[in-house]
């Protein structure tokens, strides 16, 4: 089951200037919400925020009841946070099943001594690790890729191994940084068939995109920020018919 | 016939001291991107170590794992002061090794020191051969293969990798990359005086020992990219062997040229081929 997001008050300025001011935002377990705002709205600070690249000045990043915001990154990702970055940040120099495995590392038992050792617990461990690699390189549609070299993958297929990588960590809360931009247009709707499967097992998902009309489809709720601040939060109809953000950001195009 | 076959078997014995300095170095680079110049240091501590706790009477194989042991925890500590100021990290660690010698003089002297291996010697034809030399391969050998395992097959060795491959990422996938680097120092620390105990029994070693393990080392690392244990061992034999049979033919006073040449001309070669070096630090 997914977990509960709260942040409150979160603010982050870097050299006086605010990038997210007082932003609350309240995500349910299982709730696929969607954050959608103009360029320099804030929308990548938050999401850093969140998964820990950066610090908040002030408010709290509460995670199923647990405050988070002073973790480190790694932390938060044994916690359950499970990142996808708009850039490939992928594991050069390793296989693609490799990329994938080394996502469930947040999630092992096995300590330096039995790995050296390979007991039958860490290779039990191994096992299973392996068997769910190949279950998330399926889902996400890169099987035939699995023992390339990662960096030899296409732009698409590297994205898709982020993902992949994420769900092999059995991520609680996955947040996506515009997973849908640059894809083409029969990627965009296997991925959206993706997250809308996760969605439906209860996975809680953040995405930030900058495309209005993919996350309408396929958000619970979304939230808009303009210049750092929540300016409209609700669900895809509400937002639509919202005159503010019409007014800041939807302008007429979204009808 | 008899000559070259002794000195095939020596250089050998010698090169797998030099390639468990290197893959020692291969430990840490990859995981960190540090380039230790301290490990070295790692192998006269653990022989000169060895030396003392025989000397009061502790018996074989534990003299020699408590030796490396301690390596191990020398590796955390120069570890610990190499990555906590990124940026400066080579300069520390060289830093660390020359301070090394003034610990290593006020503990053991600065006279050379050995202490005596698995004895016997063999006769192949009419070569004889030290047993000792089959000893230190026949430890290394199982230790690279257990380092290829480790590194290639299970998920803490994924794991130690993927921070050298992209920090960025394995902080997100839960990997506390600080640890992982301390966890290499150590591998890299207990390979390094695994070096020293090996070979010590038929070379002694003197607190300035570490240069000559250092260059060769590097230079049997150096081939592999600095990320390859396989090829750092096959550098460190094939320059065992090289500068044996040098010494044997030739002059015995040309061995460390021998290993600084191959490395640089090694280097030269990598780096007008777009250079592994610069493309494993990615």
């Amino acid at each position: 089951m997914g977990a509960a997001l709260r942040v409150t008050g979160a603010s982050r300025s870097f050299g006086g200037v605010y990038a997210v001011r007082e932003v609350d935002l309240t995500v349910e377990p299982g709730e696929l919400r969607a954050v959608i705002g103009p360029n320099g709205a804030g929308k990548s600070t938050l999401f850093a925020l969140i998964g820990g690249q950066l610090a908040v000045d002030s408010g709290t990043v509460v995670l199923d009841g647990r405050r988070i915001d002073r973790l480190a990154v790694h932390r938060r990702g044994k916690l359950g946070i499970g990142v996808v970055f708009q850039a490939a940040r992928i594991f050069p120099g390793m296989t693609a099943l490799e990329n994938v495995m080394v996502g469930a590392h947040g999630t092992t038992r096995a300590g330096f001594v039995t790995a050296a050792l390979r007991l039958p617990r860490f290779r039990a461990e191994e096992r299973a690790i392996e068997a769910r690699a190949w279950e998330c390189l399926a889902r996400t549609g890169i099987e035939e890729w699995a023992d390339r070299p990662a960096e030899t993958l296409p732009l698409g297929q590297q994205r898709a191994l982020q993902l992949a990588r994420a769900l092999c960590g059995r991520p609680r809360l996955l947040l996506l940084d515009e997973p849908a931009s640059g894809l083409r247009s029969g990627e965009r709707k296997r991925l959206a068939a993706l997250l809308g499967e996760l969605r439906r097992e209860g996975l809680t998902m953040l995405l930030i995109e900058h495309d209005v009309g993919f996350v309408m489809r396929l958000a619970d709720r979304v939230t808009v920020l303009d210049l750092g601040r929540v300016i409209a939060d609700g669900t895809p109809e509400q937002v639509r018919a919202d005159s503010t953000v019409i007014d800041a950001y939807l302008g007429e195009a979204v009808t | 016939m008899s000559d070259l076959i002794a000195y095939v078997v020596t250089g050998l014995g010698l090169g797998a001291g030099y390639a468990l300095v290197g893959s020692g170095l291969v430990a840490i680079y990859r995981v960190t991107g540090v380039v230790n110049f301290a490990q070295g240091a790692f192998a006269v501590v653990a022989a000169m170590l060895t030396s003392t706790l025989l000397a009061a009477g502790l018996p074989h194989v534990l003299s020699e794992t408590l030796a490396v042991v301690v390596a191990a925890g020398a590796g955390v500590l120069v570890g610990l002061i190499a990555t906590g100021e990124p940026g400066a990290a080579l300069i520390v660690t060289l830093g660390v090794g020359v301070f090394a010698y003034a610990v290593e003089i006020v503990l053991w002297g600065d006279q050379p020191r050995s202490f005596g291996g698995l004895p016997g010697v063999l006769t192949v034809g009419d070569a004889r051969i030290q047993a000792h030399y089959l000893l230190i391969l026949a430890v290394t050998v199982p230790v690279f293969a257990g380092l290829a395992l480790f590194f290639g097959r299970t998920d803490l060795g994924k794991a130690l990798t993927a921070c050298a491959s992209n920090r960025y990422a394995a902080r997100v996938v839960g990997i506390n990359v600080r640890r992982m680097g301390l966890l290499a120092f150590a591998l890299g620390g207990a390979l390094g005086g695994l070096a020293g105990v090996l070979t010590t029994p038929v070379q002694q070693v003197t607190f300035d020992s570490d240069v000559t393990l250092i260059v060769n080392g590097f230079a049997a690392a150096v081939l592999g990219g600095l990320t390859r244990p396989g090829v750092a061992l096959a550098g460190g034999l094939l320059l065992g062997v090289a500068q044996t049979l040098i010494a044997g033919f030739g002059g015995g006073a040309y061995q460390l040229e021998v290993a600084l040449l191959l490395m640089l001309t090694v280097m030269v070669i990598q780096a007008t081929r777009a250079g592994s070096l610069v493309g494993a630090t990615r």
